[in-house]
């Protein structure tokens, strides 16, 4: 099979679709997964005392 | 701090200096009399000026053993210094083209000083060596915090930013000697650009190596985002710079790409330059020195997870809204053009969790400049992302292309997030890396504040004022169907404009100076703070978690 212009406008078209799709849908799963919310939690509390700093 | 470096590391400087030097004088031993070999002299004194303090201090006693327990601060330091004088240079540049677009008759007649030579000065100076020496030694500051390790390593951090500032350098210079390769925010030649390549992973495999040592079981968000802008940076130059030197003993060389594709891929780098450079990175910086100096947790992590693969996936697609109504395919212009508009989710969504952020503590943007600084620049990245996807759609880019609005919509992004963000993170940063109490003084930081945030306002009101100005006498026609203005009116047209932007720019330069100067005076004489000193954990029990006393 020839790969033209053509072929690569219709690959884009449907499966640039799609596998968008599917990792749109991943990310969003992931972040919203209850069971990582208190890991989530803990990261973003514990960057606010990683260090003894003067500029409190 | 060449003290610092174990004598093995001393030595393995020298070998890498050594040869480094040796190219640089084959350079300009090839290339003698040309733009290559002049390049070849600066590679050899750049190794020659880092060679012979080191050799000085070869023969002094290895660092002390405990040093591997603390956070390795020295290239952090440097860093920020060198980000700060990238700013003068970048702004100085900016300025000096200001001034002579409000006033032609300035031109003194040489050709390193015309405008096409002096602009890029300006753009690399700016967004590479000031942006990327920040974004370094930040993420240098915040892979260390986050992960609660130290560095992997004590010459790869070196390596890479001062290696970076070799492309930096080779970059301007070459731009003021007429070298370039003719591709907006891409015009280093091919040597500069292998040599970034060499940079640029050595960078990512740092990285790497300092997470994979990380004492926190997750990743924190804001190394998503450095990581992000090193690897698609990385991905983005090479393929932008596939070239075909003329010569091994020349700085010519030939991109591989040819026609529009070659358009569409200096734009699909382009944009993403302004996307994983002074966005992703940016961001990476942002979460970490918003939420730690307003004192709060970040409003939403989820949120910030959300909003990073979005912009990550949208903004890969965007770079086509660069080229409308070209020889690009319709369909690929429309493409970009709907992937820009889809970006004001994630970049408001971002936005938004920023100041979210700071609810419970306004009365501390209030008190503090340094914090507000970086409020004001979460909401000119508000503003800078929703300009550029309502620039994107077609129709309003008929009117704004090759206008003065794409000036003012990038110096929104540039002075009102990007510098002001890198001001913010660096009064953050300073006290804490010189171990000082604060600031030296707290009262030129709103001078600086108010300075920077005016200058910025006047600037970009200016160019809207000229741009939309310029874009409608463009388009007007008469009765007969004629233009209505020859092109030489809209210039005229756009004098007071141009001299209101130069006002401006020197109001954000004069700030920038006297930032630099309470950062010198930070360095010298501020208190010392009685402080902790402050180290990663080596163990990693719970009850081991923290470093440091509890508040």
């Amino acid at each position: 099979m020839e790969i033209d212009h053509y072929t690569l406008v219709a690959f884009a078209k449907t499966f640039g679709l799609f596998y968008l799709m599917v990792m749109a849908g991943l990310a969003t799963l992931y972040a919203l997964w209850p069971s990582n919310g208190k890991r989530f939690d803990r990261a973003a509390k514990s960057v606010l005392d990683d260090e003894e700093g003067p500029c409190r | 701090m060449i003290n610092n470096l174990t004598v093995a590391e001393r030595q393995w400087a020298l070998v890498v200096l050594l040869v480094g030097g040796l190219i640089g004088l084959t350079m300009a031993a090839v290339g003698a009399g040309e733009p290559f070999g002049a390049h070849g002299f600066l590679v050899l004194f750049f190794c020659a000026a880092l060679f012979f303090p080191v050799l000085s201090r070869l023969d002094e006693p290895e660092p002390s053993p405990h040093a591997g327990r603390s956070y390795y601060d020295d290239p952090i330091k440097v860093g920020i210094i060198l980000a700060m004088v990238w700013a003068v240079i970048g702004m100085f540049f900016g300025l000096w083209v200001a001034y002579l677009l409000a006033w032609p008759d300035l031109t003194i007649d040489a050709p390193w000083a015309s405008f096409g030579r002096l602009r890029p000065a300006h753009t690399t100076g700016v967004i590479f060596g000031f942006g990327g020496t920040a974004l370094i030694a930040t993420s240098f500051h915040v892979m260390q915090r986050t992960s609660r390790a130290r560095l992997a390593g004590q010459f790869s951090p070196w390596f890479v930013l001062l290696g970076y500032q070799l492309f930096v350098l080779i970059a301007v210079s070459g731009y003021l000697m007429g070298v370039t390769q003719s591709k907006e925010y891409a015009e280093a030649e091919w040597y500069a650009d292998l040599w970034l390549v060499v940079v640029w992973i050595t960078y990512f495999v740092l990285y790497l190596r300092t997470l994979a040592r990380r004492n926190e079981p997750h990743i924190y968000v804001a190394n998503w985002y450095y990581m992000a802008f090193i690897l698609i940076v990385a991905i983005l130059h090479i393929f932008n710079n596939l070239a075909l030197p003329v010569s091994w003993a020349g700085s010519r060389s030939y991109i591989v790409w040819s026609g529009v594709q070659d358009a569409m891929m200096q734009w699909w780098y382009g944009h993403n330059a302004v996307a994983f450079f002074l966005t992703a990175g940016f961001l990476g910086m942002l979460y970490y020195y918003l939420p730690k100096r307003a004192e709060r947790p970040i409003y939403s992590y989820r949120l910030s997870i959300l909003s990073f693969w979005g912009i990550v996936f949208f903004y890969v697609w965007a770079g086509s809204h660069h080229l409308h109504y070209t020889a690009l395919p319709h369909w690929v212009q429309t493409l970009g053009m709907t992937f820009s508009v889809m970006l004001l989710v994630p970049s408001w969504a971002t936005a938004a969790n920023a100041l979210m952020t700071l609810n419970g503590a306004w009365h501390k943007v209030r008190d503090d400049a340094t914090l507000r600084f970086m409020m004001v620049a979460a909401i000119f990245y508000g503003l800078t992302t929703f300009e550029g996807s309502f620039l994107a759609i077609r129709g309003v880019n008929a009117l704004s292309h090759y206008t003065d609005w794409t000036v003012a919509h990038v110096h929104a992004g540039a002075l009102g997030w990007n510098a002001l963000l890198i001001f913010g993170v660096v009064y953050a940063a300073v006290p804490v890396i010189w171990r000082r109490e604060r600031m030296w003084s707290n009262r030129l930081i709103e001078w600086h504040f108010w300075l920077a945030v005016l200058g910025t306002v006047v600037y970009v009101l200016a160019m809207w004022n000229s741009g939309i100005l310029q874009g409608l006498m463009w388009r007007t026609y008469t009765d007969a169907g004629t233009l209505q203005y020859p092109f030489i009116a809209s210039v005229l047209a756009m004098n007071p404009y141009y001299v209101a932007r130069a006002v401006g720019g020197t109001m954000f330069f004069v700030g920038t100076l006297i930032g630099i100067y309470n950062l010198w005076m930070t360095i010298r004489q501020a208190p010392a703070a009685d402080m902790v000193a402050d180290h990663p954990v080596s163990v990693r029990d719970e009850a081991g978690e923290r470093g440091v006393p509890a508040e």
